[in-house]
């Protein structure tokens, strides 16, 4: 386990990263990314969710009794998860709608979950914050890399705007539907994790 | 350890429940206002957006001074206008499953899969600048495969075009069921034609899609890839709430002229 501060915060992008590694984490990136503004959405929300569980965990490491730890990880979390939904809904209601039900399956998002036990559990509240944030931002890098290939060919469009003209609307591109649908987010997944398994040999696994 | 004994887990839990319960329910009271507000403004964008007339650029509550709400007690198909009915505080969404206020639909009956329905709801009449009745926006809702979907169809004062449909809530499937969203699905409606030469309701949602070589096709709307049983719905509850079980008896009344003054 990395030490110094920055490798805490850095190591979840590439490393360790909670998706790509661990293979964590993967139902909502599947769920919300067939486009990036609520893909963006949802990385703020988790980000936000993990490093305040983490600090809130770490806070109260050395009360907590190990026989109810885990559900009071997971009435934290609930919690947290609770006051993003209230606040997506009274102040980006239109967001809210589209990621509906999976701003509450953060919940169940096992990085969050994973965090809290693997590391807030033993390790002080800035470092457990840090690291929080760190998980974070390797969920999200995931999530706007499979976002921005799936909205960019499944939509012809970035964040809303128009880069490839579709043919319904008189342009010349034919939008891969198979990109809006879940499994499309498998292959991004998979070829990412390819691509980074190349660079950084070392994180794959030995064959039996 | 100490913290392991029974009585320091009890308090843990117990304190840890009571912090968290206390933020998170006065989050939710302090936010309520706002979320009423947004969801009010989001029915009334909806029911602009039914009816054709939406405009980005202006505040929802400016756009919706051409609209009349009005309550209709549907088996008569005549406004509600004695004041036996408080419009002020009638609540369609509870009345539906309030015994006094609404009706249980017969099996056959009950295409929108709603199993009850209330006696009266409130229609949306849209008029133009001189005064004059434009188009009315119905409210509309039944089970697609996950959940009700709620939404609001606009049909033209001839009672036989289709202005627009719109769903504003629902828990269908994103990308497949939700794509009722979709605004080039909901641009599929306007301009279809409800009834037939011999008056019997005909608007359809089908499997595939209408091309130029389908029969009837001013009836008809292309279905949804992937999401059947939500098209299905969609179609079911159009043919629920615009029958006689439904709006029928209100259209008709309009139709034959009982209600031009409304």
């Amino acid at each position: 386990m990395a030490d110094k501060p920055k490798d805490v915060l850095l190591n979840p992008l590439f490393n360790e990263n909670p998706i790509a590694l661990q293979v964590l984490g993967i139902c909502s990136a599947l769920a919300v990314t067939t486009s990036l503004k609520p893909t963006l959405v949802m990385c703020i929300a988790v980000i936000f969710v993990i490093a305040l569980s983490n600090t809130s965990v770490s806070l109260i490491r050395n009360q907590i009794p190990s026989s109810i730890r885990i559900i009071v990880q997971m009435t934290i979390i609930a919690s947290l998860v609770i006051i993003v939904d209230q606040v997506l809904q009274a102040y980006a209601f239109e967001i809210s709608k589209q990621l509906s039900v999976f701003v509450g399956l953060i919940i169940t998002n096992c990085i969050v979950m994973g965090r809290a036990e693997a590391f807030a559990m033993k390790n002080a509240p800035a470092m457990s914050f840090l690291d929080g944030i760190g998980n974070g931002l390797g969920y999200s890098l995931i999530l706007l890399v499979v976002g921005f290939v799936r909205e960019l060919f499944g939509s012809g469009k970035l964040a809303g705007i128009e880069i490839f003209k579709t043919q319904t609307d008189g342009g010349w591109y034919l939008p891969n539907n198979m990109m809006l649908l879940s499994p499309s987010a498998f292959f991004i997944i998979g070829f990412f994790i390819w691509a980074l398994r190349s660079w950084k040999p070392d994180q794959v696994e030995e064959s039996n | 350890m100490a913290r392991d004994t029974v009585g320091h887990t009890i308090l843990v839990a117990g304190v840890l429940c009571v912090v968290c319960s206390v933020i998170v329910s006065g989050l939710a009271v302090g936010l309520r206002a706002q979320q009423v507000e947004n969801r009010l403004a989001e029915k009334q964008k909806n029911i602009l957006l039914a009816a054709g007339t939406y405009d980005e650029s202006k505040p929802v509550a400016d756009q919706f001074g051409n609209i009349e709400s009005k309550l209709v007690d549907l088996e008569t198909g005549t406004f509600v206008e004695d004041g036996s009915i408080d419009t002020a505080t009638y609540d369609q969404r509870k009345a539906a499953a309030d015994p006094a206020l609404s009706i249980e639909i017969a099996g056959d009956d009950d295409l929108a899969g709603i199993k009850r329905r209330e006696k009266y709801a409130f229609i949306y009449v849209v008029k133009d600048d001189a005064g004059n009745i434009d188009q009315f926006v119905l409210p509309i809702y039944g089970k697609g495969l996950w959940s009700t979907l709620y939404g609001f169809i606009a049909v033209d004062d001839d009672i036989q075009t289709v202005n627009g449909l719109t769903f504003y809530e629902h828990k269908e499937t994103p990308g497949l069921g939700g794509e009722v969203d979709n605004p080039k699905w909901k641009a599929l409606w306007p301009g279809k034609q409800l009834f037939n030469d011999s008056g019997t309701l005909a608007i359809e949602v089908i499997k595939g899609q209408v091309t130029a070589n389908t029969s009837n096709a001013q009836h008809k709307v292309d279905g949804l890839t992937g999401a059947t049983i939500t098209a299905r719905g969609v179609g079911n509850t159009l043919q629920y709430w615009l029958g006689d079980n439904g709006f029928g008896p209100f259209l008709e009344n309009f139709r034959t002229g009982a209600l031009q003054n409304g």
